[in-house]
């Protein structure tokens, strides 16, 4: 593949870059990333990675745009309250940047469906805003073998870190979904929108910088951002011996529906 | 005793705490909500009771964050 002229020109900024030239820009242009959440997390990485000039970018998401979701889903517009989020998504993506192919998923993972979604795509980022949703992506990814980013928001905090097969994955420091209830959404607690923003932004670079094999990427490590007080703070990380998924006795197999165990209980 | 928690230096009355205890000190409400890393490693949470923090130990509480976009 060769770049066009016209590929030279928009990406000039970053093929200039040593980490990107134009052998970087062909990568990204060829790389497919899957963004699970077109939400606050979600609505910055798909911006940035498309300007990039990443080729395909697979979106995820069963809901409309709700007029509350405006406030830091940067990609929905007003115009937009009551459309699907993944054709919101994919408009925006095609004025910013129409090469690039969007691949739309309108539906809701679950372990049925997620592991062939995964597989067809190099990178995923998780903007998911839940815990049944978060395990089932680190366990998916997990046993697909393929990179993904972890992002949580909360408030004025966030948390990231990067997944590479063979490195700590989050079953390593949380070994299963919190109590429900102990944990409140960001529907309950509040979220403030930059906060989603910065966090999603550092979820596409660690895209763009996998794709490009640049500088260190997020693995074993979770950055802590408190944005209120201003602080960047990583905390090291290892592969833990007792994780139910990457342990050394691990109890984890298969995929696991956490919500719909709870309603099957019921039943 | 010296500990870093959370990346700071703070100083405690008592030369040796339970995790358990140290949760209760640093008003975390539920232990539930967090996950304990001592000295690099993370702690299995049937341990919090029995495990006792030393001077110079560093304590991490992660929390649970969700956030983003409801997908399930």
């Amino acid at each position: 593949m060769r770049l066009t002229n016209e590929q030279i020109e928009r990406y000039s900024r970053q093929i200039i870059l040593k980490e990107v030239g134009g052998k970087g820009q062909e990568k990204l242009l060829n790389s497919k990333v899957l963004v699970i959440g077109a939400g606050g997390l979600g609505s910055p990485a798909l911006l940035y990675l498309a300007s990039a000039g990443v080729g395909t970018i697979g979106i995820v998401d069963g809901d409309k745009v709700d007029i509350t979701n405006l406030q830091r889903q940067i990609i929905h517009f007003t115009e937009d309250v009551n459309k699907e989020k993944i054709y919101s998504a994919k408009e925006k993506i095609a004025k910013i940047n129409p090469h690039v192919r969007v691949i739309t998923y309108n539906t809701k993972v679950n372990a049925s469906n997620i592991r062939e979604i995964v597989r067809e795509f190099d990178f995923i980022i998780d903007g998911t805003d839940n815990f049944p949703a978060k395990f089932l992506i680190n366990d998916a990814c997990f046993f697909e073998k393929k990179p993904f980013s972890h992002g949580g928001i909360l408030r004025f905090q966030g948390q990231t870190f990067t997944y590479l097969p063979e490195n700590a994955c989050y079953r390593c420091i949380f070994d299963s979904p919190p109590p429900k209830g102990v944990v409140p959404t960001c529907s309950e607690a509040g979220i403030i929108g930059v906060m989603a923003g910065l966090l999603g932004v550092i979820q596409a670079s660690e895209a763009i910088k996998y794709i490009l094999s640049a500088g260190q990427l997020l693995t074993n490590k979770l950055l802590f951002v408190d944005l209120l007080n201003i602080e960047f703070r990583t905390i090291n990380f290892k592969k833990n011996k007792n994780c139910p998924l990457c342990g050394e006795n691990p109890k984890i197999k298969d995929l696991i529906d956490y919500e719909t165990e709870i309603c099957d209980l019921k039943n | 005793m010296k500990l870093t928690v959370n990346g700071k230096i703070e100083s405690f009355e008592k030369e040796s705490l339970t995790i358990e205890e140290l949760l209760k000190l640093k008003k975390v409400k539920m232990p539930e909500m967090v996950t304990v890393e001592l000295n690099g490693t993370i702690l299995e949470r049937e341990k919090f009771k029995t495990t006792y923090v030393k001077d110079n130990d560093s304590i991490e509480f992660i929390y649970y964050m969700g956030g983003g976009s409801p997908i399930i």
